[in-house]
């Protein structure tokens, strides 16, 4: 294996970790409103996420930085070309981050109602978001004659040379992306919460899940419309095929856990689901990390890579740097309480 | 200068230095924070109200850190959504340290945050003091990455060049050992301590003039001006003195320009006060000391030190005046600090400070200047760095991302105005309560 496959699965690695970890407090986000009417039902909520939603989120700075070290092109290329939706995150991230953070500072009617809706608001926006822009790698950006684009937000909404960042297609996987991680957030908050919003998260997950796999197909069927070519060489690599099991045996075993009330396995099935997509996604895309819409032959890690001797000094601290990274996640998340009672007043509240 | 790279470097100056007001905070506090739990493990007379005071200064490091965080994460995305080239070219060296503050220094910071904020009664005192410790690494060792990039920017070392215009790395080894870091780390993080040390040495102050939480105000203003003491007086010599010779050997005409020293002479003056007149290449009303500048970089009165007229204009970092200025208020409001601070510990010392209300006033007045400083000690390297990105090799004109249209920049810009508008009103707000209520409510 080369290094740059060796880093392009690292950053995969991570981009994934950001997905599995973040995207329960971001499900937890879109759903709370719903599954978490009380003020001491919404703390619940937001205690079962918030020592560990910052870290969570440092996934995504830490996959940017290593995609910066590691494909300088590619951070370059899209970076800039998905300008506007990019800083539209940014800002979303920005609000998200004050709305947990701020909301328990004052206790008032007006106050915290309005950092609960904040933070649904930009919880779904950002899952919709991140789901449309890997519908945009997997699509492809019309690349101009000197290898970059700039994308306009949208044009027809059809998913042809011309298109923006949003048309049918990059909606409907932000649709599914939505889906996916309400439902990884709904299957958080049964395990990790009590009382009613275990009871509302329980009616919610079978229909949520439901939608979640028929989006799935319909998202499989449009992107083997878009590329037909992706049959032939998915049966060309074979080895690849464990990925997209992975994600169907994941929905399978959120289906058997569900039923059988094991709600922690229920959540692993989620993680594993979404593991599956984002892998087959990746394996997907490679020798590519940007398509191309246009005649410009699109971006691949051999292209877009740093030097080989930098590609191998990194790996020098990011072993030591991940497995300190493992050890605070281990630590954080035993610290967890196994459960919370909305009920129950907490003394140390977040 | 085309009036889409004026919009890029305008959102990056905006946004880095709203950024910088908190983390030079935070990296200030930590320190002292640390110290205060020191003070509370220890036992002793002042253990319990260190505990309390500790605890009081954690919810301000709280909000300022969240602060810090929101308005980070843009600075790492704006590399490339503005600064594709700079990106792609030197993405291959820069990208080591970026991704390493993210690994090393984030997932720390993260992961400990919420047990020092709250898990104060689950770990115990001495867990507590740990985690404090674990906070305090984890802020300064972002800051070295963050400066071993700056760093890299100002002076490259350990590198190969491509004909294209390409950075390869070379050597990590230089890249970490780069003799333009260690000056620079420690005077920006002097500098932050001297801001941390400010702001608790004047709400002390501020309590005391009021009448309210005598006990902690007097430890706050104790630790306050001590603190602000040692850090103003290192940030001064040697670190300052150090970066400056590091300036003038490696950047000679960013070295003239900051100084306002137009024309080479033998025994040449430092400039402290004046107004450059870039027509006649003078320093206007001036107010300076003859064979200064000589003496202090050299060491002999007599020595040469070349005039901005001796180097090429192309080379001239692009805005002299407000370089001259950055520095120059870096400097004055340094000393002006330096003197504050050690007339509170004289005062201190003579068991007076606490009732000598003059001083409390100098200490109540003196929070905002350094912030200031510290963000006109940025501005100083940034501007004297034009106008090149990564000196002498890649220039301003030639980072910016070429199909992200003026008209684009300006719309994000004006979205970060608005929304960091929202923030100073949250920031104020909270902070506005979480001072009024005082130590005595968290304790």
């Amino acid at each position: 294996m080369t290094l740059e496959t060796l880093w392009y699965a690292i950053i995969t690695g991570m981009l994934t970790g950001y997905v599995v970890f973040d995207g329960f407090d971001l499900g937890v986000g879109i759903l709370h409103k719903f599954v978490a009417r009380t003020d001491a039902e919404r703390r619940a909520c937001l205690r079962s996420i918030g020592p560990v939603w910052d870290g969570n989120e440092v996934w995504l700075i830490a996959a940017g930085g290593a995609l910066l070290f590691a494909f300088p092109r590619l951070y370059a290329v899209s970076f800039s070309g998905f300008y506007l939706p990019l800083m539209m995150v940014l800002w979303l991230l920005v609000l998200r981050a004050l709305a947990i953070e701020l909301r328990h500072h004052v206790a008032n009617q007006v106050w915290q109602p309005f950092w609960d809706t904040v933070f649904a608001g930009a919880s779904a926006a950002l899952a919709l978001f991140f789901g449309v822009a890997l519908g945009c790698v997997i699509r492809g950006v019309p690349l101009a004659a000197d290898g970059t684009f700039f994308a306009p937000l949208w044009t027809d909404l059809r998913a042809s040379t011309g298109t923006g960042i949003l048309d049918w297609y990059t909606l409907l996987v932000g649709v599914t992306a939505t889906a996916a991680l309400a439902l990884h957030g709904a299957l958080w908050l049964g395990w990790r919460v009590g009382g009613d919003v275990r009871a509302r998260c329980d009616r919610l997950v079978p229909p949520l899940g439901v939608a979640v796999a028929l989006l799935v197909a319909g998202t499989t069927a449009a992107t083997v419309w878009l590329h037909p070519a992706m049959l032939r060489e998915l049966a060309a690599a074979p080895w690849g095929a464990p990925l997209p099991a992975l994600a169907l045996a994941g929905l399978a075993v959120i289906a058997r856990s569900v039923r059988a009330g094991r709600r922690g396995r229920a959540f692993a099935g989620s993680a594993a689901f979404l593991v599956g997509m984002i892998g087959s996604a990746a394996f997907e895309l490679y020798p590519f990390v940007l398509r191309s819409t246009s005649e410009v032959p699109g971006l691949t890690a051999a292209d877009a890579a740093s030097s080989a001797h930098g590609l191998a000094v990194g790996l020098g601290w990011w072993v030591p740097g991940i497995a300190l990274v493992a050890v605070y996640f281990v630590y954080n998340y035993r610290q967890l309480p196994a459960q919370i009672d909305p009920n129950e007043h907490a003394p140390n509240d977040h | 200068m085309s009036s889409a790279e004026t919009a890029h470097r305008l959102q990056f100056a905006f946004t880095i230095t709203y950024h910088y007001i908190f983390p030079q905070l935070t990296m200030g506090l930590a320190l002292l924070i640390f110290a205060l739990k020191t003070i509370a493990v220890r036992g002793g007379p002042n253990a319990a109200i260190a505990a309390e005071s500790a605890r009081f200064w954690l919810k301000i490091f709280g909000v300022t850190f969240v602060m810090g965080v929101v308005t980070g994460i843009p600075m790492e995305f704006q590399f490339g959504t503005n600064w594709s080239r700079f990106s792609e070219r030197t993405g291959g060296i820069i990208g080591h340290t970026l991704a390493m503050e993210g690994l090393f220094a984030f997932f720390l910071e993260s992961s400990f945050l919420y047990l020092l904020l709250y898990g104060e009664r689950r770990l115990g005192p001495r867990g507590h003091w740990l985690v404090s410790l674990a906070l305090f690494a984890g802020t300064w060792l972002s800051g070295f990455f963050i400066v071993a990039t700056n760093a890299w920017m100002q002076h490259p070392v350990g590198y190969t060049l491509d004909p294209d215009g390409t950075f390869h790395l070379d050597s990590f080894w230089a890249l970490l050992t780069n003799p333009w870091l260690p000056w620079q780390y420690l005077h920006t993080m002097l500098g932050a301590v001297v801001t941390g040390a400010f702001c608790m040495g004047g709400v002390g102050a501020f309590y005391l003039l009021a009448g309210r939480c005598r006990d902690h105000a007097r430890l706050f203003v104790k630790l306050g001006a001590i603190a602000a003491l040692i850090a103003t007086a290192l940030a001064a010599f040697p670190t300052g003195d150090q970066q400056a010779k590091n300036v003038a050997t490696h950047q000679p005409v960013t070295f003239a320009a900051m100084e306002g020293h137009f024309h080479t002479e033998d025994g040449a003056a430092l400039v402290l006060i004046g107004q450059p007149d870039m027509d006649a290449l003078a320093i206007d009303n001036a107010l300076q000391l003859p064979r200064v500048l000589s003496f202090m970089t050299h060491q002999r009165w007599g020595a040469r030190i070349e005039g901005l007229t001796e180097f090429d204009r192309a080379v001239w970092p692009d805005n002299v005046p407000l370089l001259y200025y950055a520095y120059h208020v870096m400097v004055g409001l340094g000393t002006i600090l330096l003197a504050i601070a050690a007339l509170a510990v004289w005062s201190l010392r003579r068991g007076a400070l606490y009732e000598r209300r003059w001083v409390l006033w100098l200490l109540t007045l003196a929070m905002p200047f350094p912030f200031i400083a510290n963000i006109a000690g940025w501005y100083t390297a940034e501007l004297g760095r034009q106008p090149w990105l990564v000196y002498g090799l890649l220039r301003t004109a030639d980072g910016t991302s070429p199909h992200v249209s003026t008209g684009n920049v300006l719309f994000s810009l004006l979205g970060f105005f608005g929304l960091y508008a929202l923030l100073t009103i949250l920031y104020l707000f909270i902070m506005t309560r979480l001072l009024g209520r005082g130590p005595e409510a968290t304790a």
